[in-house]
């Protein structure tokens, strides 16, 4: 048969498209020639593809032969067109049975000796060919584990091409991966994880972050240097409840077109923590590239995102994360189309309240007024705005650390966590809410109405302390989550006013 | 007049040569138009003062500087004018014209300066704004150099109460430095005056300062130092105060903080030393009628929990850690017992969970 044609796929951002890849070997001058749309790593294909057959031992006629990738529409990367070009060029010179490779999609990157290396995303890739009907995937050996994620779909792995020749034309069969429950979870929760009972004192930051967590909310923590903001950020995620299956593929799904699934345990069943540098750039935070990659904030999809040292970073940095956290994605547009990557974290901010760390403490800071508002003006109003908690991490006292008694335990904390969430999913089932941070002006009406005293406090307090309608929100649904974690069906006034200290720091009124 | 505008702005010519020129020659016009030799032969100008003379007489925009001026509304008040202040008459460098925007103070007014430190604590700011308060309550005009920090509350305070109160600056009078403090540059206008003796347009330049704490010192009756380090402009105000021959008072602090070094030495020097705003309005022979105006105001009846936590704030922030520990509350209790202090107005959030006692 001189013709051929065998399935593919290629990334495009989180999605994926199917490629054709056509083989048409036929007498005349002996070539090797690839057409569609394809970029220089594409093209370089061909020698690998020969060189591989050859070396597989099998037979590659001195023919001409012609390639081509569909839809040409489509801009091809990537080294995982090898394994499909080398199996359609097989399958035109009948060393593969024909209709052997119906209903299959092959992806992989081929080695010059013949074997089959992996590749990135193929966790997308086996979704989609399930969705589009496919039966059958053939992946590199080492991304089995990650493609038998998906059920009710044969995974076969290759480790050389030979291998997956032998395995076609039925002389040594290879058992396709089965799939069982739990098998390819990654790390369970260890004993060697960070424990809020490690931290002395801060009662009232860990009240903060468990409020923070429980509704979803972002956390801006303040304080000196050395009175362990990063430490108490770390432990965070051990408090952060598990993971659905759906938000576990979702964000392995992530992971995996970054190449950053275990090859063994490729499933992320931990909610991810990720911490940046103040030097990272708006593409490493974002996403980027000609053709898109997620970044750091989708990569935290799920999770936290932790910001150290917040008003190091560039203040552009900064404020590209202000749709981002409005919208909980990010879409990112380029000439040949637009990329939407999901990025619904919980962001984790910490800072100094001046250069030197020590404001309000006059006999210790060294700062001017200027410089303080000079520090502060690195982050603009509508970003702070968008911080639902702020709280302060006071320097740790010599009591605090040598306390005997040990605080509460992550799992203690966790278990509260998880009932506030279970509330919220209860409340807000089919509507798309998932946590309290996500509420909207018009659900907030509905969700977090106020008794006659609520709102007479709130009266109060939106004179008395200079409120703005943005702030005025993000306090009802800080009051709503401290309600949840109380048990509460109404918010009281007690719930506002642990809120209201929680609110966000406004420039206007600092220090003056 | 716009030839005395002329004179008054001939820089650099020191303010006791121009007083003696004018004394000879009887006007600024008369000046402007005196042949050199005659001016020379005075014997009071060197060769440069001449050239300054000269390079001066060939400003050109001096017309529109001067319409600029009154379209200000700001007015010219030499040291020849009725307007004056005699007070200040009595300083032996007094500035040769002084450009006001508002009044200058009456000649029956008393008056206090309040200064300090820009970079002061909550508690020297605190006390900078009762001082103020106090004072301008019981009649008596604060004047201060409208800076950050100190002289800012006192100005704030004094305005607060309804009282007089003036801004000598260290720049052009039409320039508000710093630019923070616009709202107080309008606010003083209308309730006092602001002035300097610096041509408007004149950019805050940092030798204009000292310049400019004489006439605070020169104007006021008693000087108050609110807060000051052991190297502070304010110490040259007292200074400068005391070769006036006022009376200087100066704030205690914790004898460990550094910002209030400076009033502790001058209260060992033998400065007055500042323990209440009714004592010093005592020592002023101020009786006490005229001030109880605003002093009746009603206690508000605390919860247990909240009087505990107020009782544990003063005038040095402190954190809601603190706070838990000196009370033991538990911090999510402590923060709705803040928040309730807060929106009752009696404590004060200056800066992220630190807190203020709020003086009544």
């Amino acid at each position: 048969m001189a013709f051929s044609s065998v399935a593919s796929a290629a990334l495009q951002g989180l999605g994926v498209e199917l490629i054709h890849v056509e083989a048409d070997v036929s007498n005349g001058l002996p070539m090797f020639h690839m057409v569609g749309y394809l970029s220089s790593e594409v093209r370089e294909a061909s020698e690998r593809v020969r060189t591989a057959i050859h070396n597989a031992g099998l037979s590659f006629p001195p023919k001409k032969t012609v390639i081509n990738l569909s839809p040409a529409t489509v801009k091809k990367r990537g080294p995982s067109f090898d394994l499909p070009i080398a199996m359609s060029v097989l399958l035109s010179v009948g060393s593969i049975p024909e209709h052997s490779l119906d209903g299959t999609i092959v992806v992989g990157e081929l080695s010059l000796n013949g074997c089959v290396r992996m590749v990135k995303g193929v966790l997308p890739i086996v979704m989609r060919a399930k969705e589009a009907g496919y039966h059958t995937c053939i992946l590199p050996k080492e991304n089995t584990a990650e493609g038998a994620l998906v059920k009710g779909i044969r995974i076969i792995g290759g480790a050389s091409l030979k291998e997956l020749c032998d395995h076609l034309n039925k002389v040594k069969e290879i058992p396709p991966a089965a799939y069982e429950e739990g098998m390819y979870c990654g790390d369970p929760p260890g004993s060697n994880l960070p424990d809020f009972s490690d931290i002395g004192g801060q009662e009232a930051v860990k009240r903060a972050s468990e409020v923070a967590v429980a509704g979803g909310h972002n956390l801006l923590l303040m304080g000196p240097p050395g009175s362990g903001k990063s430490m108490l950020a770390s432990r965070i995620s051990t408090i952060l409840p598990p993971l659905s299956k759906e938000e576990s593929m979702e964000i392995t799904k992530i992971y995996s077109v970054l190449g950053m699934v275990k090859r063994d345990r490729p499933l992320i069943t931990g909610r991810p923590f990720r911490s940046i540098h103040h030097t990272a750039t708006k593409a490493a935070l974002i996403g980027g590239g000609a053709v898109p990659v997620p970044g750091e904030i989708s990569l935290a999809h799920g999770g936290v995102l932790f910001m150290d040292e917040l008003a190091e970073f560039q203040k552009s940095v900064i404020e590209v994360l202000r749709q981002p956290l409005e919208e909980r994605q990010v879409c990112l547009t380029r000439s040949h189309g637009s990329y939407v990557f999901p990025a619904n974290f919980i962001l984790v901010a910490a800072m100094n309240p001046c250069p030197c760390g020590n404001y309000p403490d006059m006999e210790k800071c060294s700062c001017s007024e200027t410089q303080i508002r000079q520090y502060l003006g690195r982050i603009s109003q509508p970003f702070l705005d968008r911080m639902d908690i702020c709280i302060e991490t006071p320097r740790v006292g010599y009591e605090a650390l040598n306390r005997k008694e040990k605080g509460e335990t992550s799992a203690e904390i966790r278990a509260r966590v998880i009932k506030a969430r279970a509330v919220q999913n209860r409340r807000y089932q089919g509507t798309g809410i998932f946590s309290n941070s996500m509420l909207g002006v018009k659900e907030l009406e509905e969700y977090c109405g106020l008794d006659r005293e609520g709102e007479a406090l709130m009266k109060r307090a939106f004179t008395a302390l200079g409120l703005t309608a943005r702030t005025y929100h993000k306090i009802l649904k800080v009051a709503r989550t401290i309600a949840d974690l109380d048990g509460k069906e109404r918010i009281a006034s007690g719930h506002l006013k642990e809120a209201i200290g929680y609110r966000t720091i406004d420039k206007k009124y600092w220090g003056r | 007049m716009l030839y005395e505008y002329w004179f008054a702005g001939v820089k650099p010519l020191s303010d006791t040569k121009k007083k003696k020129l004018r004394k000879i020659f009887g006007s600024g016009k008369e000046i402007f138009y005196t042949e050199e030799k005659k001016l020379e032969n005075t014997g009071i100008l060197t060769k440069q003062d001449m050239e300054t003379l000269k390079r001066a007489k060939k400003e050109k925009n001096l017309e529109e500087s001067w319409h600029n001026m009154e379209k200000q509304k700001l007015r010219f008040v030499p040291c020849f004018a009725r307007e004056y202040p005699e007070k200040l008459k009595e300083i032996h460098d007094f500035p040769y014209a002084l450009y006001v925007k508002g009044s200058l103070p009456r000649p029956d007014e008393r008056v206090a300066a309040i200064v300090g430190a820009r970079r002061c604590t909550a508690y020297g700011e605190a006390m900078a704004l009762e001082y103020g308060e106090k004072l301008a309550g019981a009649g008596v005009a604060v004047i201060s150099g409208m800076a950050r920090g100190i002289d800012g509350a006192g100005h704030r305070g004094a305005l607060n109460a309804g009282g007089h109160t003036y801004a000598v600056l260290g720049c052009g009078t039409d320039i508000c430095y710093p630019r923070e403090n616009i709202g107080l540059y309008m606010d003083i206008q209308k309730k006092g005056g602001v002035f300097s003796e610096q041509r408007p347009g004149e950019p805050p330049l940092p030798f204009y300062f000292p310049q400019r704490n004489r006439i605070i010192s020169g104007l006021a009756d008693i000087i108050l130092v609110m807060e000051a380090k052991e190297k502070s402009g304010s110490l040259i105000t007292a200074d400068l105060g005391l070769e006036q021959g006022k009376d200087i008072y100066a704030l205690p602090g914790p004898v460990t903080s550094p910002s209030s070094q400076g009033c502790h030495r001058l209260i060992g020097q033998g400065a007055g030393i500042l323990l209440s705003p009714e004592d010093l309005l005592k020592e002023l022979d101020i009786h006490a009628a005229q001030m109880c105006l605003n002093d009746n105001k009603e206690k508000k009846v605390l919860e247990t929990l909240e009087n505990m936590v107020y009782s544990c704030l003063d005038l040095f922030p402190k954190g809601v850690e603190e706070l838990a520990a000196c009370t033991s509350i538990r911090p999510r209790e402590l923060l709705q017992v803040l928040t309730t202090l807060e929106i009752e107005g009696l404590i004060k959030e200056v800066s992220k969970n630190y807190y203020i006692k709020v003086r009544k």
